[in-house]
């Protein structure tokens, strides 16, 4: 080993140790923030162990120079653009983009090698079993990487609807199709030499459609976080195209952590992974089977104006935000009829469900966004056992997670998911748009209790006369 | 054999960290760690980089490699970025009270 090489070594361990510390640190408020620049050092000490390596052994030709600024500057550029200027709301649908990229860079490197192999290192000239295959699966989860998180993004940002025909059973074929033909183009890859590769491009970039596109916006961030994974496993196979053990422990560790993220966010939504993946939209099924008992009997519906005057009769207000409140972007309008409940000496705190918002954890970006204090953010086992003493419950566009059926109705879909005990209070407004179900499809049995009344509307807008309203009850925002 | 029986040594052991990283995770930071773990999954800048050092003359392959980089930093750098962002007003809050 000469200098270079222990220097580089050096960097690669530091590297990952520091990696390893970041996303462990990610998993705690208090370190977050530090361990996410932990991870950005750990990635640029990774870069330089590249390039102390290479100026040790044959140096870098000018020619490689030229090509490394172009792409570094392009595509930093380009990263930080976006990530200044996106919405908070946009967020579920920018991760996908980035993650998308990241497979793309994967598929690429795995092509580039299988088109031109590395002929000026000897080790590549003759290549072996163990670099095909790996070749062969870096361009597999690349290309379902790619075309999986694009097809996410687009349907996130509706740009996409899924035809009728994705929903039907008629896709299982065609999956089915899709990864045979992937199979063959494998084997045939792996056996005769330099066939089938622009078919295995092709067949897997496909089948990421294929499996992406039938899969229900709610269900879109465990697709995400399990592509997320999958990227983690493209690099580790990149790792072992190029000989990197770095990027081999890198692209493991993401793909683990990945993978327990997802079962996390499974769990939250009380879905199993399979079922995301295979079943399709859940309300797709669900609604056809129970639509029979899908009739409300005692719905009690009222005005903004009812609503602010028991706002001002309460003592603890309790919001309950939901995804209807994320795609309505109304998050701001919220903090602004919060600020004037508590100018007038209300209580007022936020029950987080786990899965509230767009993806898991989103409301409480939204929320921050908003200026809401973090310790007015309750997470569902703190607030649950304070609702009996709660006055006044807001839901805003939120609708599964408060179904009291998940504790009552033992034959109910909903069965055994973790929900908000909103139902307790003394009394329940839910902010709707409508008496349309919520994402899996059955009804709720909440606003058909008693004490439970609906404002129709979209959130925003109630959530704006409801200010109004307020303000004319002489409670203002200034606080 | 060496480099291939580490490799896979690698490969198991870093496995095994990753799915001990995360055990407990609080739902709030669903959202910025999976926004984290992807911008990490850009790693594969290594691999482009290593690709246009070892290229040589051979254009197509400096172009694939330059292309692969471009999107990997991307990934990287809009992720970091993001990510940050998120978790600033998580720690601004904190701070103020």
């Amino acid at each position: 080993m000469n200098f270079f090489e222990i220097l580089k070594f050096s960097i690669d361990l530091l590297a990952v140790f520091l990696l390893a510390l970041g996303i462990k640190g990610l998993s705690k408020v208090r370190s977050a923030r530090e361990a996410n620049r932990l991870a950005a050092i750990a990635m640029t000490l990774a870069a330089v162990g590249v390039f102390v390596e290479s100026l040790g052994a044959s140096g870098i030709p000018f020619n490689s120079w030229f090509w490394i600024i172009a792409g570094s500057i392009v595509g930093t550029f380009l990263g930080a653009v976006v990530a200044k200027k996106v919405s908070m709301t946009a967020m579920p649908e920018t991760v996908a983009l980035f993650n998308g990229c990241g497979g793309m860079s994967s598929l690429l490197v795995a092509l580039a090698v299988a088109i031109f192999p590395l002929s000026s290192s000897e080790e590549a000239l003759n290549m072996d079993l163990v670099e095909k295959i790996s070749i062969v699966i870096s361009v597999f989860v690349g290309s379902i990487t790619f075309t999986g998180s694009i097809v996410a993004m687009a349907k996130l940002q509706g740009w996409l609807a899924t035809p009728a025909w994705m929903q039907s059973k008629i896709r299982h074929f065609i999956n089915i199709g899709l990864g045979v033909v992937s199979l063959v183009s494998i084997s045939s890859l792996l056996s005769v030499s330099d066939s089938g590769l622009l078919l295995l491009v092709i067949s897997s970039a496909l089948l990421g459609v294929g499996v992406t596109l039938p899969i229900g916006g709610a269900d879109m961030p465990v697709v995400i976080s399990l592509l997320n994974s999958y990227s983690g496993v493209a690099a580790a196979a990149a790792g072992f195209v190029v000989g990197s053990q770095l990027l081999i422990v890198a692209g493991a560790m993401v793909g683990a952590a990945g993978l327990i993220l997802t079962q996390v966010m499974c769990n939250g939504m009380n879905r199993s992974l399979v079922s995301v993946l295979f079943g399709g939209a859940l309300g797709a099924t669900v609604a056809t089977d129970s639509s029979g008992s899908g009739e409300y009997l005692n719905i009690t519906s009222c005005s903004a104006e009812e609503c602010a005057l028991t706002l001002e009769a309460a003592e603890r207000v309790v919001i309950v935000p939901g995804y209807g409140l994320a795609v309505a972007q109304a998050q701001h309008t919220l903090r602004e009829v919060t600020r004037a409940l508590e100018g007038s000496g209300i209580e007022v705190t936020y029950a987080i469900h786990p899965v509230a918002g767009r993806m898991p954890g989103h409301m409480n970006v939204l929320l921050a966004e908003a200026d809401v204090p973090y310790e007015q953010l309750k997470e569902m086992d703190v607030a649950n056992p304070e609702f009996p003493a709660t006055d006044v419950v807001l839901v805003l566009g939120a609708n599964d997670v408060v179904n009291p059926q998940a504790k009552n109705d033992p034959s109910s879909p909903l069965y055994g998911m973790p929900v908000l005990d909103v139902q307790e209070a003394r009394t329940v407004f839910v902010i709707k748009r409508g008496m349309s179900a919520g994402y899996s499809g059955i009804k709720n049995d909440l606003f058909d209790l008693a004490n439970t009344s609906m404002v129709f509307g979209d959130a925003k807008k109630v959530l704006g006369d409801l200010l109004v309203e307020l303000k004319e009850l002489g409670i203002s925002g200034k606080n | 054999m060496s480099f291939l029986s580490e490799a896979f040594w690698v490969l198991l052991l870093g496995s095994l960290l990753g799915l001990e990283l995360i055990g407990k995770v609080p739902p709030t930071l669903h959202t910025p760690l999976m926004s984290g773990a992807n911008a990490i999954s850009g790693i594969t800048m290594i691999a482009a980089l290593t690709l246009i050092i070892k290229a040589g003359d051979n254009l197509p392959l400096l172009v694939m490699g330059s292309v692969s980089l471009g999107f990997a930093l991307f990934n990287v750098v809009g992720g970091f970025l993001v990510t940050d962002r998120m978790l600033a007003m998580f720690s601004r809050k904190s701070i103020r009270k």
